[in-house]
């Protein structure tokens, strides 16, 4: 085999498209809507969906890694860990670092959630990774959009589009990303610094050609992770001082098993999403503070609407990550959610993909 | 096949009287200017694809959104099509205007609105011209990363709409991966904001929807990117080879080695010898090819990364290596590489510039492909290779006045296209689609898929009055053009419906 071909395959590896394919027909005929799962480990993001269950956990393996080209190609219902263990083989990773929550992660969870991990800010999220997807459509159709290569114009930008949209606009069979080598040198450090201090600095850093790649603050500790070339790293290492920080600090932000996520606590979890140099919010909330400001968590007792107001007013959006709410995601504006809408239409006439997950309206 | 709008392929348009059209609009925007004299309408009936004109019926070059919104209403209640046009510097004929419909110039938004360093952001209005933003953003040690050739004239909203790219791509990715939000209005006069100043928004990503969508779902009335801070370093290396497909495994080698260059740019020998001839820029015009490697970053970081790709390139084959002195060689070397194609161009009275893109491996094969093609045709092909990103610029040469020249070209650059999605590759990496390559969609996606275009399509302009004809074909249009490239008695397309 020549070192452009695919790896050589697991035992585990299944095509089940076809017979995918078959179900969303039938469904689509039938107006009997399908809910979409993979591992299961993200159900909790967004709304609960009516619907039989339609398990891609079955439909597996990478179908084409070349690490020359940067680019792997896999079913969504590999396991993610099972396609970051390639990568690390060939000195590569998935830079958006996507959260697992959960050991039965598949890559199609993460496609359709868009979930990005710690270093999102400085390289980018899923959607940016994403270079073609295989989906099927409504009427049963298995279809191929993007592709491959780096660069791709022809057409419209389904692959991304369908990135996040939560199952809702088909179900995605494959995807391709772009792979990126892991960085020469990693190093985590962490500061003791009141959250103003710590928040002018990143401010100022940001703006400095510095090689960091992800940032938190909570109860008056910085946490950072440098990475680049080693002497990019050992220098600011040496720069910026504080204690040695053990980088599993970093994984365990990203699956929320930081103290700070316990599950016990009553008080709801909810995602902020807003300019990173936004200044602390008005909001009566323990709050923990990751990529650099731009994405924060807060256990918060407060009603979702003044949640939503706040961020909404800083120019962000709120999330809610705690099951059960009415509307996790912060309602679309009139004309948005019309243009949202007549898209359902349009690719779900029927509306029988995951139905309800992201808006109850579709 | 004639690209120009025809109705009996691209369906039929709605027949607006220009009397009324220009009435209406005159007296729902006194204020703005109207272009209906001829003489007037002559500078906007092409854009960078020139061989091919079409003059509008009116031309509007508003200057605030209030008009973009009226204008909008106004013709979709009379039902008149309408074309929006940057800077026109598209290669695809996305701003080529349509006999029926009103072109929007978007030109005099050209303000930038606010530059904010702690953010790290400017926002924008579309006419704004790339180059601008950065040099608008310098005093603050900033930039905007996408670099497109042609970044001194195009628009950033343009830039949006077609996804443009540049030299920079594979480490800073294109338009797409460097725009927060834009401000939008559809063709019923509604404004929308998609994206945010926070990293994600809610709801569907339709950001990523619009970059590229050439102008066919909506009007971009304001833009907001992302500005990095300059790199610290810039260094060159310019590697020659005495064989192509060495220089192609070089590509190959230095991305094997866990290095992402900043700019990875190839060029062959006709390349070479234009731009040496133009610019002056110190190539090597004996080489087969030559590799532009650019390695930015922290100072110390990019003295390793230098050493490492020099014993890559030596590895690899390389004649010569040489590392650009200073700032001013350096700014040559990419000076040459930058004026490739108005270089390129003076070796023929005209030339036609493709833009495919291909899995980098597939290179000596595609390269072949073209010489092939080259010395079938007699006419003679320069490459120029964003080749980190596998996105090829063959730059085909002709002379229009000898008849029949520029339709061979035309039929060589659209096999060319058709070698590149053989490959595994797209008809487009960063140009667009437009009129130009409208016919090729028909290669690249089946029926069911164009079906989902406009499924897309449909759900902002059902009725189809944003930029008719542009971007995605008819299935008719590829049942015509299926049933033209008939081989062994196969059709390539035996599954599409036929009218
Ligand atoms: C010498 C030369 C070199 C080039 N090099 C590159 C390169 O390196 N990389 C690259 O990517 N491209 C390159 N191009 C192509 C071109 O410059 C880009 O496609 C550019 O993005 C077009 O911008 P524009 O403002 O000229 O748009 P136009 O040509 O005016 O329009 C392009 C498309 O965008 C739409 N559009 C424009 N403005 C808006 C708006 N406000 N709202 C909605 N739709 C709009 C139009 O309808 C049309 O479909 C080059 C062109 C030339 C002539």
């Amino acid at each position: 085999m020549d070192d452009s071909q695919a790896t050589g395959g697991t035992a585990t590896d299944r095509d089940l498209a076809e017979a995918l394919c078959a179900r969303v027909a039938e469904a689509d005929a039938s107006g009997m809507p399908i809910h979409i799962t993979g591992g299961g480990t993200k159900a909790f993001y967004g709304r609960p969906v009516e619907g039989e269950i339609l398990d891609l956990t079955g439909h597996r393996g990478i179908t084409h890694y070349d690490p020359v080209e940067l680019v792997v190609s896999v079913r969504t219902g590999t396991p993610l860990r099972e396609l970051e263990d390639v990568l690390a083989d060939a000195g590569q990773q998935l830079a958006f670092e996507p959260p697992h929550f959960g050991p039965g992660a598949t890559v199609g969870g993460m496609i359709a959630t868009g979930l990005s991990g710690p270093r999102r800010p400085w390289t980018g999220a899923v959607r940016d990774f994403v270079l073609g997807i295989r989906v099927i459509t409504h009427q049963g159709r298995h279809l191929r959009f993007g592709g491959e290569v780096m660069k791709n114009v022809a057409g419209y930008d389904l692959s991304r589009l369908m990135t996040g949209a939560l199952g809702t606009l088909g179900v995605i069979t494959e995807v391709s990303l772009k792979v990126l080598p892991k960085p020469a040198a990693s190093h985590s450090l962490c500061l003791q610094l009141p959250l103003a201090n710590a928040m002018a600095k990143l401010t100022k850093w940001g703006q400095q050609p510095m090689p960091l790649s992800a940032a938190g603050w909570h109860d008056g500790r910085l946490y950072l992770r440098l990475e680049g070339g080693t002497r990019s790293v050992a220098a600011n290492r040496a720069r910026l001082g504080g204690e040695d920080l053990d980088p599993a600090f970093w994984t365990a932000l990203r699956e929320h098993t930081l103290p700070f996520f316990d599950r016990a606590d009553p008080r709801p979890l909810w995602r902020l999403s807003l300019p990173h140099h936004t200044p602390p919010l008005d909001l009566a909330a323990d709050v923990l503070y990751d990529w650099a400001g731009a994405q924060r968590w807060l256990r918060s007792d407060l009603p979702a609407s003044a949640i939503r107001e706040t961020a909404a007013r800083a120019g962000g959006h709120a999330t809610c990550y705690t099951p059960g709410a009415a509307e996790p995601f912060s309602p679309l504006t009139p004309v948005l959610a019309k243009y949202h809408r007549q898209l359902k239409m349009r690719l779900d006439p029927k509306g029988i993909f995951n139905p309800g997950r992201m808006y109850a309206e579709f | 096949m004639n690209i120009l709008f025809d109705e009996r392929l691209d369906g039929a348009l709605p027949q607006a009287d220009p009397q009324t059209t220009r009435e209406r609009l005159r007296a729902a925007l006194p204020g703005m200017t109207l272009l209906d004299r001829e003489e007037d309408r002559r500078p906007f009936e092409c854009d960078g694809l020139s061989a091919y004109r079409v003059m509008p019926m009116l031309v509007a070059l508003p200057e605030t959104v209030d008009q973009v919104v009226t204008l909008l209403k106004t013709c979709h209640e009379l039902r008149v099509p309408v074309v929006t046009r940057g800077a026109g510097t598209g290669l695809s004929g996305g701003a080529l205007p349509l006999e029926q419909g009103v072109l929007l110039v978007m030109s005099r938004f050209d303000r930038i609105v606010e530059l904010d360093p702690e953010a790290r952001i400017a926002r924008v209005q579309p006419g704004v011209r790339n180059l601008a933003i950065s040099e608008a953003a310098a005093p603050l040690g900033l930039y905007y990363a996408p670099d497109p050739s042609s970044q001194i004239a195009c628009s950033i909203g343009g830039n949006v709409a077609e996804n443009a790219g540049g030299v920079h791509c594979l480490k800073y990715g294109l338009t797409v991966h460097n725009v927060m939000a834009i401000e939008v209005i559809t063709l019923e006069g509604e404004k929308m904001v998609l994206g945010s100043e926070a990293l994600d928004a809610p709801g569907f990503d339709l950001l990523a929807l619009f970059n590229g969508s050439e102008g066919m779902l909506g009007i971009i009335t304001e833009v907001t990117v992302k500005l990095l801070p300059k790199p610290e370093t810039a260094k060159v290396i310019m590697a020659s080879f005495d064989d192509v497909e060495k220089a192609g495994q070089a590509v190959g080698a230095i991305i094997a080695a866990g290095i992402i260059p900043g700019g990875l740019e190839m060029m062959d020998q006709l390349a070479i010898q234009a731009a040496e001839d133009f610019i002056h820029a110190g190539y090597p015009t004996d080489a087969q090819a030559i590799l532009l490697c650019e390695l930015d970053g922290v100072e110390a970081d990019v003295a390793d990364d230098c050493q490492r790709v020099r014993a890559v390139l030596a590895e690899a084959g390389a004649t010569d290596i040489r590392l650009a002195r200073d700032e001013a060689e350096r700014a040559r070397f990419w000076a040459g590489r930058k004026n490739a194609f108005p270089a390129v161009g003076r070796l023929a009275p005209d030339y036609y510039c493709m833009d495919g893109t291909i899995p980098r491996r597939e290179l000596p094969r595609v390269l072949k492909g073209i010489a092939a093609l080259s010395k079938e045709s007699g006419l003679r092909v320069a490459n120029v290779f964003h080749a980190g990103d596998g996105n090829m610029h063959p730059l085909i040469l002709f002379d229009a006045n000898q008849p029949g020249e520029l339709d061979l070209a035309e039929s060589v650059g659209g096999r060319i296209l058709e070698l590149c999605v053989e490959v595994g590759g797209s008809i487009t990496g960063e140009h667009g689609v437009g009129r130009e390559k409208i016919n090729q969609m028909c290669t690249q996606f089946k029926p069911d898929e164009i079906t989902t275009f406009h499924a897309v399509k449909a759900a902002f302009d059902p009725e189809g009055l944003l930029n008719p004809g542009k971007n995605i074909p008819t299935l008719a249009r590829c049942a015509e053009y299926g049933a033209m490239h008939v081989h062994n008695n196969q059709l390539p397309h035996p599954d599409l419906p036929r009218f």
